[in-house]
């Protein structure tokens, strides 16, 4: 998947082949992991198998997941995006707001607040790109702004449940076969935006950015609008996420979505997507988001102590890019191998 | 910005090699960013004043102090590290694990020196974790300090729970200590954490200005491949600095929770983002290499008093982020656009040899 990423010299098809076996186990493995968590709480506490429970399993992880497709676009440009709590707050929030006050048709509900965070992300991108500073001041000044400009439109009130229409927080709940509504409009996302981003030349682009920037630039790639466009992406799939929110939970107030930003990030990197830029995949990260929260209900259910949600989802972050980092290293060694066998000739 | 060196090896790390001979004297460069702080602290203070009646009153001045001490103080080692290009996202949550680790003592009958002993040492370890992860390790420090920002806020969790220390029951924290958040140091209106801050902060300055370790930070930041090559130890440089970070964090949690005579384990949560506000808004370069104490100093005092003014006129504290995000995008908007404006003149002026 992420393999052609690689930058290197070429490799024998055995070694290649050996290299996508290893990058491509990160997804098996994380879904392995996914298995075993759910199958060993399971084992102790069979509530856990119910069909509720594996659609809270699903529910949980959607929101993440769906920002987590968005971060992973940015992430691989070498670029970060710590906006995204924000943004769903407030788009959470003036969707709730319109719903109340202006009674708009349900669809239009999704469009703008999709279109609100697209707005907040060309803004990033613009800034980013025109005046060439770090993303991560960037997005970090706007999680402030957005916060405080929600706060203000807020303004002390909540959205509560009767001012929503009941077909908007069916959404949140119904379910088709069986599997949250939610999930499934996650999971659209995340197969459009992993073909996408496994087969479309300007996707591509993206991780050339992102394994080097001067050669992309040089090879001719658009850099600036690239970057400007994975922006965009982001703040529309943060949008929708708080469009989605609202669906959720039916009451918004100016604290939606706060601190999401940083369990995004954790989840796209225990996803396997380098911080760095270059490499990653939308599934890996979607696997990621969906470990994290299986992890955390899981605990619940065998009636650990919540308290130890954080701590343990620290140590997983750590562990994997920990991981990561173990792992390239083999990779550079057996590149550097097959490179010197190479020159032999 | 400050030091010659600085000014100087900026010229040469710039990859359109602008010629130093074109350059303005060195003293314009270094007074540039902290002058337009002074600026902006005037403006502050008088705005301040017009809004609010009560602006220029000593207590205005301690609530400052206590307020923004604290904050300051995680600033200080967090500078140096940004200086030597890493990050360190941990800092308020080595705080909350400070304060929690007095908190759980506390509540098990320890002393409170015992336990404050026992909190800096808990400083020091988690600053090594993330040294060792990024020094020796080498992996990227803005991913393990997320890791450790989820991990150090997850052990308070675990220690303190949903308890707040002293709990019914408890002793209280001794009055003798919990002072420091109600009363200034004899004679001045300082609180004691600011004290402490500007106490550091000359320490800090010194060693950033004049000795060869702070040279080193500085030579770190702009280019570490240079600064190994002439024998700075990089590595362990700045495995010390995260551990200095760990202790010095743990130190403002035990302020905080002496300030407050009562610790959760939530406590500080999200500050991490204010305290890096605070350092790129005093001029610290994102990039490494860049940053003057003075510049940090000013930052404090200007995102303090701002604070305290929109508080008087009572804005929401939430809306008071609007403010701290203009900043820090002003910190890094109006250095980039001169530097926008110079490309596209450089871009202007190209031709007219060449033809």
């Amino acid at each position: 998947m992420s393999v052609q990423t690689q930058a290197g010299p070429p490799v024998g098809g055995a070694q290649a082949s050996r290299l996508m076996g290893l990058l491509r186990a990160r997804e098996a493995g994380i879904a392995l992991l996914i298995v075993l968590v759910v199958a060993i709480t399971g084992l102790n506490n069979h509530a856990f198998l119910d069909a509720q429970s594996l659609q809270q399993l699903l529910t949980g992880a959607a929101l993440i997941a769906l920002l987590g497709v968005g971060e992973t676009l940015v992430l691989v440009t070498r670029n970060v995006d710590l906006s995204v709590g924000s943004v769903v707050g407030l788009s959470a929030y003036v969707v709730g707001d319109l719903f109340k006050n202006e009674h708009i048709p349900v669809w239009s509900g999704f469009a703008l607040g999709i279109l609100l965070g697209a707005v907040v992300g060309a803004l990033n991108g613009l800034i980013v790109t025109v005046l060439r500073v770090p993303s991560l001041v960037i997005t970090l000044a706007m999680l402030y702004i957005i916060r405080g400009v929600d706060s203000m439109i807020v303004n002390g009130h909540t959205i509560d449940p009767s001012a929503i229409p009941s077909a908007f927080t069916a959404v949140g709940y119904r379910t088709i076969l069986g599997v949250p509504w939610l999930a499934v409009i996650v999971a659209v996302v995340v197969a459009i935006a992993g073909y996408a981003m496994r087969s479309f030349r300007s996707s591509r682009e993206l991780y050339a950015i992102g394994s080097n920037p001067d050669a992309a630039g040089l090879a001719g790639v658009p850099i600036g609008r690239r970057v400007f466009t994975a922006f965009v992406l982001s703040g529309a799939l943060a949008g929708l996420a708080g469009t989605l929110f609202l669906a959720l939970h039916a009451q918004v107030d100016n604290s939606g979505g706060s601190g999401y930003e940083l369990t995004v990030i954790s989840a796209v990197v225990v996803g396997g997507v380098a911080i760095f830029g270059g490499s990653g995949t939308v599934v890996g990260a979607a696997l990621g988001a969906l470990l994290l929260n299986t992890i955390s209900q899981a605990l619940v259910a065998s009636r650990v102590s919540a308290f130890w949600n954080e701590a343990i989802a620290g140590a997983l972050l750590l562990a994997a890019i920990g991981f990561d980092r173990w792992l390239s290293l083999r990779v550079t060694r057996s590149l550097t191998s097959a490179r010197g066998a190479h020159r032999d000739v | 910005m400050t030091s010659d060196l600085a000014a100087t090896s900026v010229d040469v790390d710039r990859p359109d090699g602008a010629p130093p001979a074109g350059r303005r004297p060195g003293w314009r460069a270094a007074v540039r960013w902290e002058s337009g702080l002074v600026l902006v602290l005037v403006a502050v203070l008088l705005f301040g004043s017009a809004e609010s009646s009560t602006f220029l009153s000593p207590s205005t001045f301690f609530y400052l102090g206590t307020n923004t001490g604290y904050v300051a103080i995680m600033a200080l080692p967090l500078m140096f590290i940004v200086m030597t290009g890493e990050i360190d996202l941990s800092v308020a949550s080595m705080l909350g694990l400070s304060g929690a680790t007095v908190g759980f003592l506390w509540h098990h009958g320890w002393p409170i020196w015992p336990a404050f002993a026992v909190a800096l040492i808990v400083g020091a370890l988690g600053g090594a974790l993330n040294g060792v992860l990024v020094a020796k390790a080498g992996l990227p420090s803005i991913a393990v300090t997320i890791g450790t920002l989820t991990l150090f806020r997850g052990l308070a969790e675990i220690l303190l729970g949903s308890l707040t220390v002293p709990a019914p029951g408890d002793r209280l924290l001794p009055a003798s200590l919990t002072k420091i958040g109600v009363v200034p140091v004899p004679g001045t209106q300082l609180s004691y954490s600011m004290l402490i801050f500007l106490v550091l902060a000359v320490g800090f300055g010194v060693v950033l200005h004049r000795t060869p370790l702070g040279r080193s930070l500085v030579a770190i930041g702009l280019q570490p491949e240079a600064a190994r090559f002439v024998g700075i130890r990089v590595n362990r440089i700045k495995l010390r600095l995260y551990i200095l970070s760990g202790v010095l964090c743990a130190f403002a949690g035990i302020l905080l929770t002496l300030q407050n005579a009562s610790v959760s384990y939530n406590a500080g949560t999200g500050l991490e983002l204010n305290v890096i506000a605070i350092v790129l808004f005093g001029g610290v370069s994102i990039f490494g290499g860049r940053g003057t104490i003075p510049g940090v100093v000013l930052a404090v005092a200007i995102v303090g008093a701002l604070q305290m003014a929109l508080t008087q006129m009572n804005v929401d504290p939430n809306v008071q982020n609007i403010v701290t995000g203009a900043l820090l995008l002003l910190s890094v908007v109006v250095p980039s656009g001169g530097e926008a404006v110079r490309r596209a003149r450089a871009r202007l002026r190209r031709p007219a040899p060449g033809s």
